[in-house]
């Protein structure tokens, strides 16, 4: 855990997202027709998913740590990280609902991928809810560890694989070609993924710094 | 033969019409030419930057906290 008190990759992730910002409005990107130039978004729209994905993945990992081990700093981590990833979640919400308006036609259209994306995201506030709803600090630890153990694969079949299997306008569902496959040349790729790896240190730094917050209130509770 | 080159031509000849298609989507080609983008670059920079330096005081003064105790 030393490295969260590090500066490097703090550093490193500035650097990134500063170059996604000047390479992802000046390099040139594919002439498609309905995009124009909102294919830029995937710079931005899609890492905040990824971002939310990565700092999930970590909060389940701690839960299974916290299950295994019983230490309570783990199911600190573990909620700090599900508070990260509600930000990151709300703000790919909202690109994506903008985006929508401007090439599919409405803000929200009820698109499987929305409504499934919407349907995860309550999944998440209600570990929130179920976290404050318990008295008992142990108690509580281990119900919330065990539904974000299962919220999470939930919420990656209800975003990433129901929506592939029926009709929907985002791209890589339903018959509809992921950018990956025929949009995303190299010229996109040599910003897309540092875009990808920027922001998801962005998203764990900001949950290092909660989890630190978290950590001191613990221990003050914790002294009186 | 003759059948055969009509067909080759009739299969080619919709080469054209994507290239005019792709000619023809419209891009922000002017504004950047005219150099208006690097502004809305400058304006982000800016903001992320100022987003930067606001995590790396918090960062920094949570630092000092941990270590007083």
């Amino acid at each position: 855990m030393k490295i969260i008190y590090k500066t490097w990759w703090k550093a490193l992730a500035v650097v990134l997202i500063f170059y996604t910002i000047i390479a992802g409005f000046l390099l040139g990107v594919p002439r498609l027709p309905i995009l124009h130039e909102t294919i830029r978004n995937l710079y931005f729209h899609v890492p905040m998913w990824m971002s939310m994905l990565s700092v999930f993945v970590i909060s389940v990992f701690y839960s299974i740590r916290y299950l295994s081990t019983n230490n309570e700093l783990y199911d600190l981590a573990a909620v700090e990280c599900v508070n990260t990833g509600l930000l990151f979640y709300s703000l790919g919400l909202l690109t994506g609902m903008m985006w929508a308006k401007f090439t599919w036609g409405a803000f929200w259209s009820g698109d499987p991928k929305q409504n499934s994306a919407a349907i995860a995201f309550l999944l998440y506030c209600a570990y929130l809810v179920l976290r404050n709803s318990v008295d008992e600090e142990q108690k509580r630890a281990r119900i919330s560890a065990i539904y974000n153990i299962f919220a999470f694969p939930i919420m990656i079949v209800l975003i990433f694989i129901l929506p592939r299997m029926t009709d929907s306008l985002h791209p890589g569902n339903g018959g509809n070609p992921a950018f990956g496959r025929y949009d995303l040349d190299d010229r996109m790729r040599m910003v897309f993924y540092p875009a990808m790896a920027g922001w998801t240190l962005l998203a764990v730094w900001i949950a290092t710094i909660r989890y630190r917050i978290r950590l001191i209130e613990y221990k003050k509770n914790d002294i009186n | 033969m003759k059948k055969f080159w009509i067909l080759i031509f009739l299969t080619l000849s919709h080469i054209a019409v994507f290239a005019q298609q792709s000619a023809g989507v419209e891009m922000a080609d002017a504004m950047r030419s005219s150099g208006k983008i690097y502004v809305v670059i400058a304006t982000l920079c800016i903001i992320f930057a100022g987003l930067a330096v606001y995590l790396f005081t918090i960062d920094r003064r949570l630092k000092k906290i941990e270590k007083d105790k």
